[in-house]
């Protein structure tokens, strides 16, 4: 089923995607307008117990591009991204209030199946975690477990190509995945997300813990992916906002601590142009 | 204010003043380990220089012939056996039903007062003297369950020593589960697994070598009990055995190696003595080859990666 109502465009000038490409000519020219958002979060609050984390958080995902969200630490970032594919649900006395629509599904909805969910919404964390098991069988855990058929070993080839590992380590397939560097284990978890073949792919920090080479890899890489996939990535390196992502959203953490959205948009616009003074305090690195 | 503020003398950097009270506390640490090393080293040293003549020279008899009131004669061999059927009621009994309540505290019950309060208890009835649940065999398994029991047979002193170390199952399994990391669930959960897979193939193999240490420690905890066998009927004397098949003795009157030297010990003929610091010895060795089997099995489990 699809979406009755196309998200709105809140806050998008009409896109001016040659701007875009001139700034990043490596990039993908971007996708038309006027898709179906890819998640499309509606009054969204996220409760630990009576504490409010996030509030009132409405915005839409583009498709087929990477959205970054910033702001400062206790904002209520990654509390956002997790609930996009319910991976909150794992922390006792958490509880989401609003909507968020996903094919105009809510996956908030009585009946919903937080497994599906998190099989087509994939997620890469902030500390690269492969299994304790071979290369091999870190990729082809996700599709084992979701029973896919075809060949194995095709789709394990295929999935590490993606993730730009393929050459480094087709040789040692049958070797512990956590005998690789940092950058590679993050690179090994991304290809396990993406062996499921989800539809979008939800990024914590993913670069953090890694040297500025192996961050540069990721980013390529996330360009690389985003002519397949919906990512979301949270960041606290306001760098990496601007060169990696087509849309930004920026969050801050209200009096009442609880995280909000301040501006969203285009991600030129945020970093050249913004709207509101606390964005531009913010990209200008003055505070935060 | 003129007070100059406060500054710290250099000296050269060669070392100039002895640390005493440094030096002190480490000659007590070392002190209290080679305190600890010597007693059991005495211990082991006794028991041994006593029964490992009567060992020798009765050679295979001593393990092989049943008990007797006669000491040139009586052996261990109904204890031994009564011993390692123990090992075999707790292994059955304690270690599934162990296992699967920590999995089921850790992964499946949700984290409300109730489960708490369960997990509270659980370990309030690991600390309770093993005598107690002598107490509770004598009264469930000897004289409430007799048509299932027959009385004091080995069952019920099996299934005492289970129950008893039940608690202690559950609590090294669950500290096992806990010390999974919460990002490799969070891993599993976020490629599509559910629970149950999470549980199966990532979380139980990662708690595997905790696990089973902590339930082979708790199988040598119960080869050494001797009290709640002695309430749950296990004999003080010599009794027989005949030729009966394993079954039939499960149901039968039994011993234990523990209760065994127990019974020997009080006895005031020194030759009992000499072989009570025998059966001691046997019960050793069986106690050291089960944490022996624990150490491999943790070994093989353990990942290599």
């Amino acid at each position: 089923m699809s979406a009755t109502i196309t998200a709105p465009e809140p806050t998008a000038p009409t896109g001016d995607p040659a701007i875009q490409v001139a700034i990043d000519s490596t990039r993908v020219p971007a996708m038309p307008e006027r898709t179906e958002a890819a998640v499309d979060l509606r009054g969204v609050s996220i409760y630990y117990g009576a504490f409010r984390a996030v509030k009132d958080i409405t915005f839409d995902v583009r498709p087929k591009a990477i959205t970054a969200l910033i702001g400062p630490s206790g904002s209520g970032k990654s509390t956002l991204l997790r609930s996009i594919n319910r991976m909150n649900d794992l922390i006792p006395g958490s509880r989401l209030e609003g909507e968020v629509l996903y094919h105009g599904q809510n996956l908030y909805a009585a009946g919903i199946d937080p497994v599906e969910v998190r099989r087509r919404i994939g997620m890469v964390f902030q500390k690269a975690n492969p299994f304790p098991k071979s290369i091999y069988d870190n990729v082809a855990f996700g599709p084992r477990v979701n029973g896919m058929k075809g060949n194995l070993d095709d789709l394990v080839e295929q999935s590490l190509r993606r993730a730009a590992l393929w050459d480094e380590v087709k040789d040692k397939l049958r070797q512990s995945g956590l005998a690789l560097s940092g950058g590679q284990q993050q690179r090994l978890c991304i290809a396990r997300a993406i062996a499921v073949e989800p539809e979008i792919i939800l990024m914590d920090e993913p670069a953090s813990a890694l040297d500025p080479r192996s961050t540069l890899q990721i980013e390529e890489l996330m360009a690389e992916l985003r002519q397949r996939y919906t990512i979301i990535i949270v960041t606290h390196n306001m760098q990496q906002a601007a060169r990696a992502s087509d849309w930004t959203v920026f969050m801050n953490m209200g009096e009442d601590r609880a995280g909000y959205i301040v501006e969203r948009n285009r991600t030129t616009e945020i970093f050249t142009n913004p709207k509101d003074q606390l964005t531009e305090d913010y990209v200008s690195g003055r505070f935060g | 204010m003129t007070a100059s503020a406060p500054s710290i003398e250099r000296g050269g950097l060669r070392e100039t003043h002895l640390d005493w009270r440094g030096l002190a506390f480490h000659a007590i640490l070392l002190l209290s380990l080679l305190l600890s090393l010597a007693i059991l080293f005495t211990l082991l040293a006794d028991v041994v220089g006593r029964g490992l003549p009567t060992l020798l020279e009765r050679g295979g008899s001593f393990l092989t012939s049943p008990a007797a009131s006669n000491p040139a004669r009586a052996g261990i061999s109904q204890a031994i056996f009564g011993t390692l059927m123990m090992a075999v009621f707790v292994a059955v009994f304690a270690f599934p039903i162990g296992i699967l309540t920590a999995i089921y505290l850790e992964e499946y019950a949700p984290d409300n007062r109730a489960t708490r309060f369960i997990a509270v208890n659980i370990r309030n009835l690991a600390g309770v003297p093993s005598v107690v649940y002598g107490l509770l065999g004598l009264a469930i398994f000897v004289i409430g369950l007799e048509g299932l029991t027959a009385g004091r047979t080995m069952i019920a002193g099996g299934i005492t020593l289970a129950i008893l170390v039940l608690p202690i199952v559950i609590i090294t399994s669950s500290e096992a589960i806990r010390a999974v990391p919460q990002a490799l669930r969070e891993a599993g959960y976020g490629v599509g697994a559910s629970r149950w897979e999470v549980t199966r193939l990532l979380v139980l193999p990662a708690a595997a070598p905790g696990i089973l240490t902590g339930t082979v420690l708790s199988l040598s905890r119960a080869l050494g009990e001797t009290a709640p066998l002695v309430l749950a009927g296990a004999v003080l004397g010599s009794f027989s055995s005949g030729n009966k098949d394993i079954v039939d003795q499960m149901f039968g009157r039994y011993s234990a190696l523990p209760v065994t030297v127990y019974d020997w010990a009080r006895r005031p003929n020194a030759e009992f003595r000499e072989l009570t610091a025998a059966a001691i010895v046997v019960l050793l060795v069986i106690t050291l080859l089960a944490n022996a089997i624990a150490i491999v099995l943790r070994n093989r489990t353990e990942r290599t990666w």
